[in-house]
């Protein structure tokens, strides 16, 4: 087996501003099984890195255990990361985040991870509305220990051996938006058209930024009944809208069919230019992007797009009111304010 | 875009771009393995079964495989494939029986072959263990041609020249030596099946009209003949000033082998800009390393005779000026005519063919330059029974296409003395085998090495300059060769795509490391050109084009920087990918078994 890379690039491989191609963003070569989805979300997480022209020191990626939390070994090897302990990836990222609030935070997290051993950290960070980029690559099973159901498995689906899932599935995108979560989306490993530019705008987004993709497990979870398959994703996908991000403020000369184009400003000044499919559904509107989630429920279809985005709510830092500066650029005399300013301090408590 | 047919034997033969670009289409890569595998023997005979020379042409070829080598697209310079080629030929063990074992079996028919240079050698090869008697005629002493007479030996020892000639002849050949075929009439009349011409291109250009020629005759030669003159041993030594006139391999070897003979200060004279000459890079590079001046820009004007002997030549100083189609002209500069002083002159500015000896009247058609009209697929002249080959065919190339027009013109003596349809040609021998050993295990070494080219290490100037028989380059020693031997792509390792078993994962898009998979929506191929991840902008190289996918997409591969690593396969979880080695072997009147199954250690 091949366990390094060619060192070749194609010679005209486009570069970005600041003159780096995609190599510069990649990883190791994968050990995951050939053919797993998390591969192409690893890929699509370098091509929109890439695209936004992101210095890789100024991105961490940090992931529990599983199939999942092993790739940002495949992503980024530039970049920071942390390998953490199971289900415990939001604690982690919390803490870095408080110290340097400057970075770009990749949660990189499972079905396993996320939905079962690590639901109580994942409920608290998205009400805390920590500034991150939360991914589940959701595959409906473990695949690490050979592919029992996991908690988002379907009621209903058919494993790799042949039994049926008996028990309700956790809706993770639901439940994100449920607890306050202020950017949800849901998308799939297999369509990089819509998922590239969510990730870039997840990680415009100043608040808990949650995608939920599905990403098929060829080795186990890819059989006839499973409703994680390749085949069965793309039969019952329904991609809600058409995603551009703009990094900028320019005038946008594309034009779309009236009435269905919105434009929603994040917080930097960069938009996410939505063309809307479905009309009867408004992303920034809580109750009609739950309703949205639980009438495709009901029609067995898997909702991809952006679902809900809201740019109004405070992030963890603002909420807390932290310094301004990440706490490695804090110079002596931002820590030590002084023998009159700790005078005045205790004089307040007097 | 239809989906690419590669069904057709020449799609996966044009990924394998040495083997392409090669006249002779011989399986680089895969001799390149069997060196890396020191199977030196197995080597050779993959070469000798293609290009029938190997040792020769390890030494001397012209390498149009190394510009065309993907290593040049990918890095920069292409895998030194002509000298690990000459590793085979300098490690193999006995390769003679390997060969086809004599006496054949008479098949009745009777073929002559005119000149005894490569491409005769070839044709002879091909049809004697088909049971042809064959009678070659040259009128040197011994066969080999232009090898013989205009190599020089310090580039082309006379034993490997003699040992590859002699694996021929010992084939049952009849040789005429020391004969000069005079007439082509009396050779029709001796009743052959068939003839074939293979005489070259004799006749050095000389510069009749220029001031003083005749004047200076004595101390003026014309280049191929001086060099024949030496290698016979007729000439021993030459002027210490000596000017070569000409920028080709011919002025190279000329100049060379003078520096051999007594001349200490010898100059090339060449009309052309340095760049722009005929000779290859490597052949300048060694003559410049010998002490040898080369002087571009300047177009001889007269040569100087002194109370008639030559005292030197007077030259013009051009420059090089091209119109908007980028066409060369050498217009004069102000500056003042140039003298050098000179002892000797050896003119080297191209050969010519030559048929006094081809009567007229036979019925043979003649263009208005006196070359025979000869069918550029059979072969063939107007006189059914007379064939063309090497030089004599279509004016002068080098030995390597010599030797593609023996193979071919040895197929058209078949087909014709067969009586059959000489255009109806046997297709060539082909093989797509898969190389999967395991899961992600392949039977070639797939990984990519980052190395540059290996130099061939050459003898000292100080012996080399003394004996004109003491061969310059050394060879790659076996450790060196097996790490040029890796930078070689595998490209005949086909990337074989199964639409069926697709199922749309992405995994080879994502992996490949020079981008070259896309999955895409079909268009034409202009279109389809510009929407792949990186656009495809060689339009030499082919895209590979699959039939429609489930979501409606096509796979579309661009051929041009494939590095042949296997990741896209490796990462594939159905098998729709596969790395196929490809065997394509050129159709050829005695076809031997390949890849040579025959020999086992």
């Amino acid at each position: 087996m091949s366990y390094l890379k060619p060192l070749f690039r194609h010679p005209k491989l486009p570069k970005n501003k600041l003159g780096y191609t995609l190599k510069e963003y990649e990883g190791s070569l994968s050990t995951l099984c050939a053919g797993c989805g998390h591969d192409s979300i690893s890929a699509a997480i370098v091509q929109a890195c890439f695209e936004m022209s992101v210095e890789p020191h100024k991105v961490a990626k940090i992931s529990g255990i599983g199939c999942s939390s092993k790739t940002p070994t495949y992503f980024l090897g530039n970049s920071h990361g942390f390998n953490s302990v199971h289900g415990r990836m939001p604690s982690v990222a919390t803490g870095a985040s408080m110290a340097n609030k400057d970075m770009v935070y990749f949660g990189v997290s499972g079905d396993g991870d996320s939905a079962s051993i690590g639901m109580g950290q994942f409920v608290h960070v998205i009400r805390r509305n920590l500034n991150m980029v939360y991914i589940v690559m959701n595959n409906g099973c473990y695949g690490l220990t050979k592919g029992q159901d996991s908690a988002t498995a379907d009621q209903g689906s058919k494993s790799k051996a042949g039994s049926i899932n008996p028990f309700q599935a956790i809706d993770l995108a639901s439940l994100a938006i449920e607890l306050g979560a202020s950017f949800v989306a849901q998308s799939f490993s297999g369509d990089k058209q819509q998922l590239v530019p969510l990730i870039k705008a997840a990680m415009h987004h100043k608040g808990f930024a949650f995608l939920n993709v599905v990403s098929p497990c060829v080795t186990f979870n890819n059989n006839p009944g499973s409703t994680k398959s390749y085949d069965y994703v793309r039969e019952h996908i329904e991609a809600t809208s058409t995603l551009d991000f703009v990094p900028e403020m320019p005038e946008i000369k594309a034009s779309y069919e009236e009435g269905k184009s919105t434009r929603i400003a994040l917080h930097d000044g960069s938009l996410i230019q939505l063309n809307k499919l479905e009309t009867d559904w408004d992303v920034e509107d809580r109750i009609s992007a739950v309703n949205a989630l639980q009438q495709a429920r009901v029609k067995n279809e898997i909702l991809t797009g952006l679902i809900y985005v809201n740019t109004e709510w405070k992030d963890l830092h603002e909420t807390l009111n932290t310094y301004h500066k990440p706490l490695n650029r804090l110079d002596e005399s931002e820590l030590c304010p002084g023998e009159q300013n700790l005078q005045a301090i205790n004089e307040g408590y007097r | 875009m239809k989906p690419t047919n590669t069904q057709d034997p020449e799609y996966y033969h044009k990924v394998v771009d040495c083997q392409y670009a090669c006249p002779a289409h011989t399986p680089v890569p895969e001799y390149i393995r069997l060196i890396a595998a020191e199977k030196f023997t197995e080597a050779y005979m993959v070469n000798w079964e293609s290009n029938v020379f190997p040792g020769v042409l390890g030494r001397t070829c012209d390498r149009p495989c190394e510009p065309a080598c993907r290593r040049v697209r990918v890095e920069e310079e292409p895998v030194a494939i002509c000298r690990l080629k000459r590793v085979a030929a300098d490690n193999k063990g006995d390769v003679k029986k390997h060969m086809p074992q004599g006496p054949f079996e008479p098949n009745g028919k009777r073929v002559a072959l005119i000149g005894g240079g490569p491409a005769s050698l070839t044709v002879a090869r091909d049809l004697a263990p088909l049971g042809y008697e064959i009678h070659l005629f040259d009128e040197q002493v011994a066969g080999g041609g232009m090898m013989r007479s205009q190599i020089p030996s310090f580039r082309l020892p006379e034993e490997v020249l003699n040992e590859e000639v002699n694996f021929i002849l010992d084939m049952g050949i009849h040789t005429q030596f020391l004969t000069y075929v005079s007439s082509l009439k009396d050779v029709m009349e001796k009743g052959y099946d068939a003839v074939f011409v293979g005489t070259g291109a004799p006749k050095g250009r000389d510069l009749p009209k220029l001031p003083g020629r005749k004047e200076g005759d004595k101390h003026i030669h014309i280049g191929i003949e001086w060099l024949a003159n030496v290698a016979f041993e007729h000439t021993k030594a030459i002027s210490k000033k000596v000017i070569v006139l000409g920028g080709g391999n011919t002025a190279m070897d000329c100049c060379r082998t003078s520096r051999r003979l007594g001349g200490n200060q010898v100059k090339v004279v060449v009309r052309s800009p340095f760049e722009e000459m005929k000779a290859s890079p490597w052949e300048k590079e060694d003559a410049l390393h010998e002490d040898i001046e080369i002087i571009d820009n300047h177009v001889p004007l007269s040569f100087e005779v002194e109370n008639g002997k030559l005292i030197g030549m007077k030259f013009q100083k051009v420059k090089a000026v091209y119109d908007e189609n980028g066409k060369r002209q050498l217009l004069p500069t102000p500056e003042p005519d140039v003298f050098i002083e000179s002892d000797e002159v050896l003119i080297a500015i191209g050969q010519e063919n030559s048929f006094p000896w081809i009567e007229r009247d036979l019925g043979m058609e003649f263009d208005q330059w006196g070359m025979p009209l000869v069918d550029e697929l059979t072969f063939q002249s107007t006189l059914p029974k007379v064939f063309f080959g090497g030089d004599a065919a279509f004016g002068p190339k080098n030995v390597i296409t010599a030797v593609a027009h023996g193979h071919q013109a040895a197929v058209s003596i078949h087909l014709f003395c067969e009586g059959q349809d000489l255009r109806n040609r046997p297709s060539p021998y082909t093989n797509l085998v898969s190389q999967k050993m395991g899961i992600h295990e392949w039977s070639y070494d797939s990984s990519v090495a980052i190395d540059q080219r290996y130099i061939v290490p050459q003898a000292s100037k100080k012996l080399t300059l003394k004996d004109r028989k003491k061969e310059v380059e050394l060879g790659f020693d076996v450790a060196t060769a097996y790490k040029e031997t890796q930078r070689c792509l595998n490209c005949d390792v086909q990337t074989v795509f199964t639409e069926d078993r697709c199922i749309e994962c992405d995994a080879c898009m994502d992996v490949c490391p020079t981008s070259c998979i896309t999955f895409t929506v079909n268009a034409e191929e202009p279109d389809l050109r510009q929407k792949l991840l990186v656009p495809a902008e060689n339009p030499e190289q082919d895209l590979l084009v699959s039939k429609e996918l489930k979501t409606g997409r096509v796979m579309v591969k661009d051929e041009d920087v494939c590095l042949h690593c296997g990741l896209c396969a490796e990462r594939c979880p159905t098998s729709a990918w596969d790395m196929q080695k490809y065997f394509y072997s050129v159709t050829k009147a005695h076809q031997m078994q390949a890849p040579l199954p025959q020999i086992q250690k």
